[in-house]
């Protein structure tokens, strides 16, 4: 209820935003909702920017529950991207029955190496891992530059450094029926599969004490560098996949387009969700929802691109805010309902 | 006179490089110094240092002058801070996820409202020479210090000399090293720390100044790579002391300079992990000086990072 109220509050505060700028909050609303969410077309457009999304925000979400803030999963979505391009330029002619689900492992597994790095760090070192990831995440980049700019590029991608372009065979088409690629599916079952984790396995459980207090749990000797370990190499893995979609299903190379900032909304969408996998499902949407109708609000009302950001940036204020009415109100209280 | 320095100028390159690129992260971590000294950790500074960047050069092309646009930056930055110290107040919110946001926030309203100054030109800050003894123009070049670097390098001084042995500086530190101490001082902690990150974001925003009006002296949207956030590690490092937030941000300045001191010298082969030696230096500094047993020393006691 309270997110909810916390995103209507940060809308309300965009929307007084736009008024002082001489546009009309009500037209920037309408657009949104017809070229996110009018059409067929607009659906499959929404849906498909809801992939990344979806496995960016389970980056920010599992550490979380361990008490975490990992920032960096967009370092991961880049290697990861890049690991799948160069895995996928390798395996060229094998079938693609073997060479995509090689290109995947390849992306996740990279993915979870970084941001396990970041959870390693931390505990072996007592590395602040909200810094560190956002580092990590600035050498991925470089990283990447150097890779796609070097050893890893094709001659024949002149205005835009990219590794070589993937066979038609290893490219992942798109659910049937449907104009939206396979990574909405792995999202959605990844959000969902987090969720059991969390909410119906032991491990889940000793997680949340952990993330709850540290001390309690070590009292109850309770793994919790396995688990710091764990839950951010998989948060890792799922950042890692999304790169694999953006390689494999939306670009077809590798290039700097896969620092398109997925990782930064993902954390956004994380927070707005309080951490819970399943609600990051709607969030994501709806997220995505506002940046595929980012290019139509400009053109037709003469805003900036970064219109989106400065929403996101009142969206996340408020649901931060937010965290100080918990407990606020008897609604809530449990006395409320106790009988007798 | 041309003189052939050979490889002596990289180092030659290296030191006045240094000196330029050190600027902005001496002001930022100097303000991010104050404001964990305090107790409380601003990670919006990236956000804080872009905007004071884009309305510091914004304002010295509408005025004509470059100091109004310092002003400027500074204005706005002590006003993030001002939105954050007081959010931060509040019960039960997390200094750190307030950051990211004024982060992502502070980035938004600089591009949304910086793309008409894309295209202009700005007066830039002055600078003085110090190289006039020598003939070589590389040394005068390398030699030729901006005022702001030199108002930064004073203000260390003072920060330094205030927090050791002013009323001030004994009241920040109580804030920042027990809240329940502070309580039975009869101070008010959540005024006190909201006081300290306004006058952080300041400085943060005068950094930004330097970015947009002296060097690389041009607006655009990339113009902070994540600076502020590396000037916030910076702090650990330093160990919360504004005289070694000096050495440390020339250390680094060095280290973002090397990158386009090698390119210069025609070094392309790994340009971009040149770029990254900033990053990787930072890094390398935190996991260096990390531990997971023992509190830091010199660490304020409530301060959220390092608890």
């Amino acid at each position: 209820m309270l997110p909810i109220g916390a995103l209507l509050a940060g809308f309300a505060v965009f929307s007084l935003f736009l008024l002082l700028q001489g546009k009309s909050p009500a037209d920037f609303f309408a657009l949104v909702f017809r070229a996110g969410f009018g059409t067929a077309f607009s659906w499959e457009n929404t849906l498909s920017r809801a992939a990344p999304l979806l496995l960016a925000a389970l980056c920010v979400a599992l550490p979380a529950r361990l008490g975490l803030v990992v920032i960096g999963g967009e370092g991961a979505i880049v290697l990861g991207g890049v690991g799948a391009g160069f895995a996928g330029v390798l395996l060229s002619g094998a079938p693609a029955g073997v060479a995509l689900p090689v290109m995947l492992l390849a992306a996740m597994l990279i993915g979870a190496l970084w941001i396990g790095a970041v959870g390693a760090l931390r505990h072996y070192r007592g590395v602040n891992e909200t810094i560190a990831s956002l580092l990590l995440a600035y050498i991925a980049i470089a990283l990447m530059n150097h890779l796609v700019e070097g050893p890893l590029r094709d001659p024949a991608s002149l205005n835009k450094p990219s590794t070589a372009p993937l066979g038609e065979a290893l490219r992942v088409g798109t659910i049937p029926g449907w104009d939206v690629h396979w990574g909405l599916a792995f999202g959605v079952v990844a959000c969902v599969l987090a969720w059991i984790l969390i909410d119906k396995t032991t491990w889940g459980f000793a997680a949340r004490i952990a993330g709850g207090n540290v001390r309690a749990a070590q009292v109850q000797s309770l793994p919790v560098g396995k688990l710091i370990l764990g839950f951010t190499a998989l948060g890792g893995a799922f950042a890692g996949m999304a790169g694999f979609f953006e390689v494999a299903a939306v670009h077809g190379s590798a290039n700097a387009s896969l620092a398109g900032g997925y990782g930064y909304t993902g954390i956004l969408i994380a927070f707005l969700a309080r951490h819970n996998p399943l609600a990051i499902i709607p969030l994501a949407i709806l997220l995505a929802g506002f940046e595929a109708s980012s290019g139509l609000v400009q053109r037709r009302m003469d805003l900036p691109d970064a219109t989106v950001l400065v929403l996101q940036g009142f969206v996340f204020m408020a649901i931060l805010m937010s965290e100080t009415l918990y407990g606020r109100f008897k609604v809530f209280a449990p006395e409320r309902w106790r009988t007798g | 006179m041309e003189t052939d320095l050979g490889y002596w100028i990289i180092p030659l390159a290296i030191i006045g490089g240094a000196i330029r690129v050190s600027t902005p992260f001496l002001f930022v971590s100097l303000g991010e110094a104050l404001t964990e000294r305090s107790g409380r950790i601003n990670l919006g500074l990236e956000g804080t240092l872009v905007f004071g960047a884009m309305s510091g050069y914004a304002l010295a092309y509408l005025t004509g002058s470059p100091w109004l646009g310092v002003l400027a930056a500074a204005l706005c930055g002590a006003l993030f801070g001002l939105v954050h110290g007081v959010i931060c107040s509040l019960p039960k919110v997390n200094d750190i996820a307030v950051g990211i946001a004024m982060m992502i926030l502070g980035m938004g309203l600089a591009f949304y409202f910086g793309k008409p100054f894309v295209q202009p030109v700005a007066p830039d800050l002055p600078a003085i020479g110090f190289g006039w003894w020598s003939e070589i123009p590389q040394v005068r070049a390398a030699l030729e210090v901006n005022v702001l670097f030199l108002i930064g390098a004073a203000l260390a001084v003072l920060l330094w000399w205030m927090l050791r042995a002013t009323r001030v500086g004994l009241t920040l530190r109580v804030v920042g090293d027990s809240t329940d101490a502070a309580r039975a001082m009869g101070l008010r902690p959540a005024v006190i720390r909201t006081c300290a990150t306004a006058v952080g974001g300041a400085f943060a925003g005068v950094g930004g100044a330097y970015l947009s009006l002296y060097y690389p002296g041009s607006w655009n949207e990339g113009i902070s790579s994540g600076q502020g956030l590396m000037a916030v590690a910076l702090v650990i490092f330093a160990r919360w002391n504004p005289l070694a937030c000096f050495g440390a941000a020339l250390l680094f300045g060095g280290a973002g300079a090397l990158g386009p001191v090698l390119q210069s010298v025609g070094v392309s082969e790994g340009y971009y992990l040149f770029f990254a030696a900033p990053y990787v230096l930072t890094l390398g500094v935190l996991i260096a000086t990390s531990s997971p047993t023992r509190a830091m020393t010199g660490a304020p006691g409530e301060l959220s990072i390092t608890k």
